[in-house]
């Protein structure tokens, strides 16, 4: 296999599977498994997601030079696969959580520790061929970071903000971080075994709730997975309103991350500014759609509710509010020195390392990777917008709080753009029942980065196995990199300004 | 900066006026909280947040609580970092098995007399996520609870309401 090959022309060596939408998935031979990781580790394309089932792995890369995305699926009827993260990190630990639940283990795998299972379920494998879990646990080996006066600093699960549960484990010299380690998994759900088998409309509820702060972009790309799966079209109003919840989100979470980055800082004046922003957009997500979250409010064949009469009026008065209260505090944080002391230069990431892992969202746009789904593969109504895409280099806190700022202002003309344009008519349709097994792909830009959601409809249209992919999962690992050579008190500040999701990547 | 902040001391206040407690979080309350312990609290709860399984949508409406529009600390509700220095534990998701052990300990952790409420639909029997082999249920399911305050992510009014009945009862 040639390097230079692309990655669909290496594809179409093996067989396609009919009924997957839009983008196709292909049964690889082994060969043609080593030659897609080859591409992997090579840079030549970027992994979108790692995921399995009995008998069976998943692999979705995404080739930025022509855009194409792709699944490769390799049967294991040994129960094992060749190892992706062997050659390629950014699949470690996807491969490691793919282990632990369905039971395939990779062969070769530089990292062989359970990563969702901490020995504390009824079941081992819970979506293979589940089993009794083994009697005694021993405890997890921590990586280890020897030399002289090195000391550790355990950290949570339970942390000291009111934020998600995960442990960090930190290895210092006096005050410069030498080694961090994560150990997440501490909010595993269950999620796709509980997709197994539900019909769409208690599966649109999960998805929603697989990271609450993304539930708009999780519902929409759920969404997307199934009408594309049942190849259903949907109102042009739909889109349009669906965009308007989108930004919506982004923005509410950008507005809370600014000031929330900045109150770690010790700088609590920009949290209080920023969290009444946000509030003001939560108060109108919930007069216009009935949730101040807008879960459940997308839902597969359009929109479970249309705006109110007063709606259009509601949100431009909002955008007039953010647009008059939103750059004195800007200006704010470009004029306090003593603020700026503590975010520019600290939590760098090797623009190389955002590259390989694929990062998304204002990490990898902070860092030199323009990635964003709006735009490629893009999804309607966004290619009747006129918004940029703010990239920077500078790969620092400072520069994830710029990318943060400039993305407000793209959604705030976003939102206007929608209203403006917003078609009239229905805003939903029925799904179309497949008949027979189908199967939908999804990516979509929520306000941490790309979600990837893949599923398999059964012939009666309930869900035969979803696997949504959250962005964290490229995103968490580049954390630990960030934080080296800083010291242990900028640790939340680097936290912050990632705001990595939890339960997201836990599942 | 000096700008902002002296344009925020003309200005009136963002604050909403307080709600009343909620009627359901009282009649839970009512049987459960003895003389003792609310002669010991006085009128000031510190509240440790856990998070024991959620999807983080509680915990952007429990941050909510502390921003201008509620600024839950006029009431004598504070938000502390150690269960140590806790009254209350605010305790939100279905409690999953990787979490069970850090949410005994944390109750363990806290100084007696103590209250627990449960945050959310998912706190009060696992929500939707209820049936999965990862989770052991509502967080009832692990340590006693007085108060439960419904909802998908309850609103910040709700969880005012909910916390607000815990002070009603230490006036009576």
């Amino acid at each position: 296999m040639s390097a230079a090959a692309s990655l669909q022309v290496l594809l179409e060596a093996g067989q396609p599977v009919a009924g997957h939408r839009p983008w196709p998935r292909i049964v690889v031979t082994t060969e043609l498994w080593h030659a897609v990781i080859e591409g992997l580790a090579g840079g030549g394309w970027t992994l979108l997601g790692l995921w399995g089932e009995p008998g069976m792995v998943h692999l979705a890369a995404h080739e930025a030079a022509s855009g194409f995305i792709g699944v490769a699926s390799l049967p294991c009827p040994d129960g094992c696969f060749p190892s992706v993260g062997r050659l390629h990190p950014p699949a470690q630990r996807l491969e490691r959580a793919l282990a632990d639940l369905v039971g395939l283990q990779p062969i070769d795998a530089p990292d062989a520790r359970p990563w969702l299972d901490h020995g504390r379920w009824p079941v081992r494998h819970p979506l293979g061929a589940a089993s009794a879990p083994a009697e005694a646990t021993s405890p997890y080996p921590f990586l280890s970071a020897e030399g002289e006066s090195l000391h550790q600093i355990p950290v949570g699960p339970v942390h000291a903000g009111i934020i998600e549960p995960g442990h960090f484990r930190f290895t210092a010299n006096g005050e410069a971080v030498v080694r961090l380690e994560e150990r997440l998994g501490y909010v595993h759900k269950g999620i796709e075994a509980l997709l197994a088998g539900a019909p769409l409309e208690r599966a649109a509820r999960l998805v929603g709730r697989v990271s609450g702060d993304s539930t708009v972009a999780y519902a929409l790309a759920f969404a997307r997975a199934v009408e594309a799966a049942t190849e259903t079209a949907i109102p042009a109003r739909a889109h349009g309103l669906r965009a308007l919840m989108a930004e919506l989100e982004r923005l509410a979470n950008h507005c809370g991350d600014i000031g929330a980055i900045c109150n770690d800082a010790a700088f609590a004046l920009m949290l209080a500014q920023c969290a009444v922003l946000r509030e003001q957009v939560l108060r109108a997500s919930a007069a216009c759609f009935g949730h101040r979250l807008l879960m459940d409010s997308i839902v597969p064949g359009g929109v479970a509710t249309d705006l109110p009469a007063d709606g259009v009026h509601l949100l431009r008065a909002l955008v007039a509010e953010i647009r008059r209260q939103f750059p004195p505090l800007v200006e704010l944080y470009d004029n306090t020195a003593s603020l700026q002391n503590r975010t520019a230069s600290t939590g760098f990431v090797r623009p190389d390392l955002i590259r390989q892992f694929g990062c998304g969202g204002t990490i990898g746009r902070a860092g030199g990777r323009d990635f964003d789904a709006r735009r490629q593969p893009g999804y309607p109504p966004y290619e009747q917008l006129k918004f940029e895409i703010p990239a920077r280099t500078d790969s620092d806190v400072n520069a994830r709080i710029w990318l943060r700022i400039g993305e407000v202002e793209q959604s705030l003309a976003l939102i206007e753009q929608l209203l403006e344009q917003l078609p009239m008519g229905p805003v939903c349709v029925e799904v179309r029942q497949p008949g027979q097994p189908c199967e939908g792909v999804a990516l979509v830009e929520g306000f941490r980065g790309d979600i990837l959601v893949w599923l398999r409809l059964a012939a009666d249209g309930t869900v035969a196995r979803c696997h949504p992919r959250d962005p964290s999962w490229f995103q968490w690992p580049l954390l630990e990199a960030a934080i080296e050579n800083n010291i242990v008190a900028d640790f939340p500040l680097c936290n912050k300004s990632f705001n990595g999701s939890y339960s997201g990547h836990d599942l | 900066m000096r700008k902002l902040l002296l344009q925020n001391l003309w200005r009136s206040p963002l604050t909403i006026a307080a709600p009343a407690p909620s009627a359901a979080a009282l009649a839970e309350l009512g049987v459960k909280v003895d003389q003792a312990a609310r002669r010991r609290l006085g009128r000031s709860l510190a509240i440790r947040e856990v998070d024991a399984g959620s999807c983080n949508g509680c915990e952007l409406e429990i941050h909510a609580l502390n921003n201008a529009y509620y600024d839950l600390e006029r009431f004598g509700l504070r938000f502390v970092a150690s269960p140590r220095h806790a009254d209350v534990l605010l305790v939100t998701g279905p409690v999953t098995a990787n979490m069970r052990e850090a949410l005994e300990r944390t109750y363990a952790a806290t100084p007696d007399p103590k209250w627990v409420v449960a945050v959310g639909d998912c706190g009060r029997d696992g929500g939707v996520f209820a049936g999965s082999y990862a989770c052991v249920g509502g967080v009832s399911a692990v340590i006693p609870v007085d108060v439960h305050i419904p909802g998908c992510p309850p609103t910040p009014m709700q969880l005012l309401e909910g916390l607000l009945a815990l002070l009603q009862v230490q006036r009576w």
